[in-house]
């Protein structure tokens, strides 16, 4: 795929979607020890139980994790300048999750040329669990 | 209610080696087959000088500090009722394998919504690496749920 181009691309042009296979404990368990946050609520039942949301829920980092390779599939990471999401709703084992991306702005900042992207992680349901943005530079 | 004095609260600065293997293991978990992120090979063929830290693994990496959970003790935080609200990053340069990265931290803003059934907990930290470098900025608020 050619390198993305800021006098080509326009406000409304969509990245290419990622879709990854569901959630499971084994995922979520190999995640907790990866990102090395322990916290019971994403492999402990009896912990989430306990803490009233019923099972387990992913990492929103996980969710992070997916939208981030959005990006770096599209753009060299070192063309990330800011990155940030705001988590919606749970992820629990079985939902899959895709990301989507849209060009929503071209803009001049800090002496290049950079696209604001805003991205939505959702479920099979079509249940928004993430929504970010990243500011990202183009030649 | 947590106790808004704790505005200004700061974790004593950190220092941690970012590792190949925890490197590798993280593109396992977030399933990124890109061999950038696992094989130096590819990694060096890309430009890179050794793996690079992917762009949310900064945060990882800051739960690697001695009783990552220890601040929300300090504060009067309940685990159990805490969900993540919300994450940025502003990146100001590539980290890599073998990279020392220093975090420092500091609770900048505590408010409440929904009559306080609701109360968010901003933490800003500060990346720097082995040459005093900036790496990066992350916010992270969390949402604590009472009730």
């Amino acid at each position: 795929m050619p390198a993305p181009s800021f006098d080509t691309l326009q406000v409304g042009d969509a990245l290419p979607t990622l879709t990854v296979p569901p959630i499971t404990r084994q995922k979520l368990a190999i995640y907790c020890g990866a990102s090395g946050d322990h916290n019971p609520l994403h492999v402990d039942i009896d912990f989430a139980r306990d803490a009233g949301i019923n099972d387990v829920i992913a990492h929103g980092m996980l969710i992070m994790g997916y939208m981030s390779r959005l990006l770096t599939n599209w753009v060299p990471q070192s063309a990330l300048r800011t990155f940030s999401t705001r988590f919606q709703a749970l992820t629990r084992v079985g939902d899959q999750i895709t990301c989507t991306a849209q060009v929503v702005e071209k803009l001049r900042g800090d002496g290049e040329n950079q696209i604001r992207v805003a991205i939505t992680a959702a479920d099979q349901r079509g249940e928004v669990k993430a929504v970010g943005e990243a500011v990202i530079a183009l030649a | 209610m947590l106790d808004r004095k704790f505005i200004g609260y700061t974790s004593a600065p950190c220092t941690l080696e970012v590792e190949k293997g925890r490197l590798r293991l993280f593109a396992i978990a977030i399933g990124q087959a890109d061999p950038v992120y696992s094989d130096e090979a590819a990694a060096r063929a890309a430009g890179h000088r050794s793996l690079p830290v992917p762009p949310t693994f900064l945060f990882c990496l800051e739960m690697d500090r001695p009783n990552p959970y220890g601040w929300f003790d300090d504060v009067g935080i309940p685990l159990p009722k805490v969900l993540h609200g919300e994450q940025q990053f502003t990146y100001h340069r590539m980290a890599y394998a073998g990279d020392q990265l220093t975090f420092t931290a500091a609770i900048v803003d505590i408010y409440d919504k929904k009559g306080g059934l609701l109360e968010f907990v901003v933490q800003d930290n500060q990346i720097t690496n082995q040459h005093q470098e900036l790496v990066a900025e992350f916010r992270r608020t969390i949402v604590v749920r009472h009730g």
